[in-house]
């Protein structure tokens, strides 16, 4: 089918990473990339829209847990929106939600970002 | 609602050990699961269960050697879902496996390792069996009696 891609914006200080279709083991490695960019270039704080995210597995759950100590050390944050009940009860399972913030939409973590500053 | 049964039924998949084939590995089980009576969900869980299994099959069993083989078999009978993944890559000790304790986990931000606590979590039954040198098998059960409840 789709595979998985991903595509950002950046708003001001804010980068936003649209992710679309399966991030698995073979995906993984391409979000993660991104996502290295992104400290590369100092942008630390990140919103990641799951709206047409499909299907994650533990090797797409890994990838944020490989980023986000890094980026909280950075005052920065990987903030999560537009999460699909599939997904979401997957992060679920895993007690996610009490490490990320997830939100309905980027609107709502781009305005939690604008406000901490 | 669940398909009556009278015989067992069996499928099976051999494909490359490489990750672009989970793709191909999900859609074969949650079609066969659907098939079976599962509801989209509980399909849906054993989809991830199996991507984890094979997912460790590539990374730790041939260490991302794509030149090998994993077999996936689903025995479907009237309780049970059954389905067992087969490789000939390097093996383990099962008992040495330990689930991690998700608070202490999330905690310590640590990475990796979540596979086996997933599959464990979604299906009815995990086991293992290792014969040195040969194959490893794992074999993972959902019951249809949950879906009654």
């Amino acid at each position: 089918m789709n595979g998985f891609e991903v595509k950002r914006k950046d708003l001001g200080d804010v980068s936003c990473l649209y992710i679309k279709g399966f991030l698995d083991a073979h995906t993984a490695p391409v979000f993660e990339e991104e996502l290295q960019k992104l400290v590369d270039e100092k942008r630390f704080k990140i919103v990641v829209n799951f709206k047409d995210l499909c299907y994650i597995s533990s090797a797409g759950l890994g990838v944020f847990m490989g980023f986000i100590e890094d980026i909280r050390e950075n005052k920065g944050d990987i903030k999560l929106t537009n999460m699909t009940p599939k997904v979401f009860k997957v992060f679920d399972l895993l007690g996610f939600p009490s490490l990320y913030e997830i939100y309905d939409n980027e609107e709502e973590a781009i305005k939690k970002y604008n406000l901490a500053e | 609602m669940i398909t009556l049964r009278k015989k067992r039924e069996t499928f099976q998949l051999k494909v490359p050990s490489e990750t672009k084939n989970l793709e191909i590995i999900r859609s074969f089980i949650y079609r066969t699961a659907i098939k079976a009576g599962f509801d989209s969900e509980c399909a849906s869980r054993i989809e991830l269960s199996v991507d984890e299994a094979c997912s460790n099959v590539i990374k730790h069993a041939y260490q991302m050697k794509t030149d090998n083989f994993i077999e996936i078999n689903i025995s479907i009978d009237k309780e049970k879902f059954v389905v067992t993944i087969i490789d000939q890559g390097k093996g383990f000790n099962p008992e040495k496996i330990e689930l991690p304790d998700m608070m202490e986990y999330l905690a310590e931000l640590r990475v990796g390792g979540l596979g086996i606590y997933l599959m464990k979590t979604l299906m009815d039954e995990v086991e293992y069996d290792i014969i040195p040198g040969k194959k490893n098998i794992v074999r993972m059960v959902k019951y249809f009696y949950a879906l009654e409840e």
